[in-house]
C-alpha cells in the first residue's frame, strides 16, 4: 500500500485546477446563498454560460479569445437578469425552483441536435483553449532544480519528502490564473460584504420585509447579488473549460451545483474563506478515499469479492454523502462557521 | 425630521403637542372627520381578498404631532390597513396623501424613505446580526450601500462613523447600549420591541406606525414602552398604533379611531370612545366574537 502516492496525489489535487473550479463557483454561491440567502440551484448553468460563451465565441464564431471571455461574462449577466426579474419579487423558494429548471434547460439546449453544428451537441466542443495556453509563461521543456523544487520537462515537482506535488505545465498555468482569480474575488467579495452594501444583503437574508420597511430596495440588492454571484460562476466555467480544453453539456448537470453547495456548507457559508477551504477539503477527501480504496484493492488488502475496482466510484460518493449528513448533524455551521449564529437560526 | 428639528428644545414640542390637542378639542367625534393639520389623509381605501372585503375605509385623517390609536376587534382590518398605508399591500381602490404628497403609488421602501416607518406585530429583528448592525442598516441615504461605493471604504467611513454615533445615542436612550455587540436573536421579546423602535428612529421618520407594540411584552416592560412611545411624540413625530389594550390606549393616545369589519365606525378622544355605544357593540355585540379578548 503506497501511502506516499495516495497522500501526494490527494494533496496535489487539493490545490489543483479542479479544486479551483469548485472554489470559484462556491465563492459566487456564497454571495448569493451565504450572504443574501438566495437559493440559486442553477450555479452549474452560470458556469455553463461562461464555458459555452467562450467556446462558442472562439470555435463557432471565430472571435478572439478575449471576446470569448467577455461574451461568457455577458451571458451570465443576461441569465441572472432573466432569472431574477420574474422571481426575485416572489418568495425565496421560487428562485430555487426556477434556477434548477433553468439549469436543466441550458444543459438540454447545449446538447440539442438542432444546432449541434455549432455546439457539438452532446459531444461538446474543443479547440478554443490554445490562445489561453499560448499566454503561458511556463516553458514546457524547462529542466532545472533548486533545493526541493524541480522542473522535469516542464513538469513541476515539489518534493517535501513525506509528500510531493506534481503538476504539468498546462495545469500550472491554469492554477496560476485560477488562484489569481480566487484572490481577486476574495478581495472584492470581502470588501463588499464588509461594507454597508453587504450589511443590507445580510439583512435581506435575515428578513427581507424588515429591510424593506427600513427603506431599502430589496429587489435591486437581490438582483445585484445574483449578478455578482453569476459572474463569478461564469469565471469558474472558464477555468473548467480551459483546464479540460473542452466543454461538454452533461458536465453541467445539477450534481455540479450540488457539489458547490457541499463545498460551501463544508467550509462555512457566509464566511469569506469558507468556499476555498471547503473546496480544498472536499476535493482532498474525495481523492483520498478513491486512491486509498483503489490502492487497497491493488495491494490485495481489500478482497475483490468485497469491493470490485468498478465499485470504488459509487462507494466514494456514498461515503462522501454520508460524511455530508454527519457534518450537517454535528457541525452544521461548517468548518469556519459560527455555532452561536446557527443556534439563533434554529430557535 | 431634519437635524435642526432634532436640536429643538423639548418644550417646543410640548407646546406643539398642546396645540395639537387644542386643535383636536374642536374636532367632532365622527368617523372620517377632518382634522386641522393632517399628516395623513386617506380616502376610499378598499381591499378585498376574493369576496371578502377586509378594509373599506371612506375617509381617515391623522393629525400631525399626535398619538393616534387604531383599535378594533380581531379581524377588523387594522393590520391590513397598516399594510396598505405603508406599501406592504396594494389596495383594490383608494388614494392617500402623506405629508402633502400622494403615497398611493409608492412601494414599501419608498414609503419608508418618505418618512413613514412601520414596525411589525411579530417583531422582525435581524437575528443573526448584531444589535449595532440592526441599527446601522436602518440609516438612510448611505453611500456605502451602493455596490460600487461599497468597494471603496474611504468613501463611506465618515458617514458610517456619524451613523454609529447616532445609533449609540438611540441605544442609550432605549437601554440597549450594553447589548450592542450581541446578536439581535439573543435579545428577549421585549428588548426586540425596543430594538425595532430604536431602529425605526434611525430613519428619522416623520411618522411612526406601530403594529401592536405591546403584543407579547411583559407588564414590567409595558410601562417603559409606553414612555418611549410618548417620547416619540415629544420628539415631534406623529404616531399611529394598533392596539387591543384599552388601558394603554387611554394612557397615551390623543385620538382613537375604531375599526370593525373593515370599516371605520367611529373616532374621538379616548374618553369619548370608551362611552360610545358603537364601540361597545363592536367589541361585545352579537355579531362579533368577544371571547378572543
Amino acid at each position: 500500500m503506497d501511502w506516499h502516492f495516495v497522500f501526494s496525489q490527494a494533496l496535489t489535487q487539493a490545490i489543483g485546477p479542479t479544486m479551483l473550479i469548485y472554489a470559484i463557483a462556491a465563492i459566487g454561491l456564497n454571495v448569493q446563498f451565504g450572504y443574501t440567502g438566495l437559493l440559486n440551484f442553477g450555479q452549474a448553468a452560470f458556469a455553463a454560460m461562461g464555458a459555452y460563451g467562450l467556446a462558442l465565441a472562439v470555435v463557432a464564431f471565430g472571435l478572439p479569445f478575449g471576446w470569448g471571455i467577455l461574451i461568457g461574462f455577458g451571458a451570465a449577466i443576461v441569465m441572472a437578469l432573466l432569472l431574477g426579474i420574474p422571481t426575485l419579487r416572489l418568495r425565496a423558494d421560487y428562485l430555487a425552483i426556477v434556477t434548477i429548471a433553468a439549469a436543466e434547460i441550458v444543459r438540454r439546449l447545449a446538447r440539442a441536435t438542432v444546432w449541434s453544428e455549432y455546439t457539438g451537441g452532446s459531444d461538446g466542443m474543443r479547440g478554443f483553449s490554445e490562445p489561453f495556453f499560448e499566454l503561458s509563461p511556463y516553458n514546457p521543456d524547462a529542466n532545472w532544480s533548486v533545493l526541493f523544487v524541480s522542473m522535469d520537462g516542464g513538469r513541476l515537482i515539489v518534493d517535501l519528502g513525506i509528500v510531493d506535488f506534481q503538476y504539468s505545465s498546462r495545469d500550472l498555468w491554469v492554477m496560476t490564473v485560477g488562484w489569481i482569480l480566487v484572490a481577486i474575488f476574495l478581495v472584492v467579495v470581502g470588501l463588499l460584504v464588509h461594507s454597508p452594501w453587504g450589511r443590507v444583503l445580510k439583512g435581506i437574508r435575515e428578513d427581507e420585509e424588515a429591510v424593506r420597511s427600513l427603506g431599502k430596495n430589496v429587489f435591486a440588492y437581490k438582483m445585484q447579488a445574483l449578478v455578482i454571484g453569476g459572474i463569478i460562476g461564469a469565471a469558474a466555467g472558464f477555468i473548467f473549460a480551459l483546464s479540460r480544453a473542452n466543454v461538454q453539456p452533461d458536465t453541467f448537470s445539477t450534481d455540479f451545483t450540488f457539489y458547490f453547495y457541499v463545498v460551501l456548507i463544508l467550509g462555512g457559508a457566509a464566511r469569506l474563506f469558507g468556499p476555498v477551504l471547503g473546496a480544498a477539503l472536499f476535493w482532498f477527501l474525495f481523492n483520498l478515499l478513491s486512491l486509498t480504496l483503489n490502492q487497497g484493492i491493488r495491494s490485495d488488502l481489500i478482497p475483490r469479492e468485497v469491493l470490485a475496482p468498478t465499485q470504488v466510484g459509487p462507494l466514494v460518493f456514498f461515503l462522501m454523502g454520508l460524511g455530508m449528513v454527519l457534518l450537517l448533524i454535528f457541525r452544521p455551521q461548517g468548518i469556519l462557521g459560527n455555532r452561536r449564529e446557527l443556534m439563533l437560526d434554529v430557535r | 425630521m431634519s437635524d435642526s428639528e432634532f436640536e429643538r428644545e423639548p418644550e417646543v414640542f410640548r407646546e406643539m403637542h398642546q396645540a395639537a390637542l387644542a386643535a383636536l378639542a374642536d374636532v367632532q367625534p365622527e368617523p372620517g372627520v377632518a382634522k386641522p393639520d393632517p399628516i395623513l389623509t386617506a380616502s376610499g381605501i378598499r381591499r378585498s381578498f376574493g369576496g371578502l372585503v377586509a378594509v373599506d375605509v371612506d375617509h381617515l385623517e391623522v393629525q400631525r404631532g399626535t398619538i393616534t390609536a387604531l383599535i378594533g376587534p380581531n379581524g377588523a382590518g387594522k393590520t391590513t390597513l397598516f399594510n396598505l398605508l405603508t406599501g406592504f399591500d396594494r389596495p383594490s381602490s383608494g388614494k392617500w396623501d402623506f405629508d402633502g404628497r400622494s403615497a398611493k403609488r409608492l412601494r414599501s421602501y419608498q414609503v419608508a424613505r418618505a418618512g413613514m416607518v412601520r414596525t411589525f406585530q411579530l417583531t422582525k429583528a435581524l437575528t443573526r446580526m448584531t444589535v449595532m448592525d440592526n441599527m446601522l442598516i436602518a440609516a438612510s441615504a448611505q453611500l456605502g450601500e451602493r455596490m460600487w461605493a461599497g468597494l471603496i471604504p474611504g468613501l463611506w467611513k465618515a458617514q458610517e462613523a456619524a451613523n454609529r454615533e447616532r445609533a449609540m445615542e438611540l441605544l442609550e436612550r432605549f437601554k440597549l447600549i450594553d447589548k450592542r455587540e450581541d446578536y439581535a436573536g439573543e435579545l428577549s421579546g421585549g428588548q426586540r420591541k425596543l430594538l425595532e423602535m430604536a431602529r425605526a428612529l434611525m430613519l428619522e421618520p416623520k411618522m411612526v406606525m406601530l403594529d401592536e407594540p405591546m403584543a407579547g411584552v411583559n407588564p414590567a416592560l409595558k410601562q417603559t414602552l409606553l414612555e418611549h412611545i410618548k417620547g416619540l411624540r415629544e420628539d415631534g413625530m406623529t404616531v399611529l398604533f394598533v392596539e387591543h389594550d384599552m388601558d394603554m390606549v387611554h394612557e397615551i393616545a390623543d385620538w382613537v379611531a375604531v375599526m370593525a369589519a373593515g370599516q371605520l365606525i367611529t373616532e374621538g378622544t379616548p374618553d369619548q370612545i370608551s362611552s360610545d355605544p358603537r364601540v361597545i357593540d363592536a367589541y361585545l355585540g352579537a355579531h362579533h366574537d368577544a371571547a378572543a379578548h
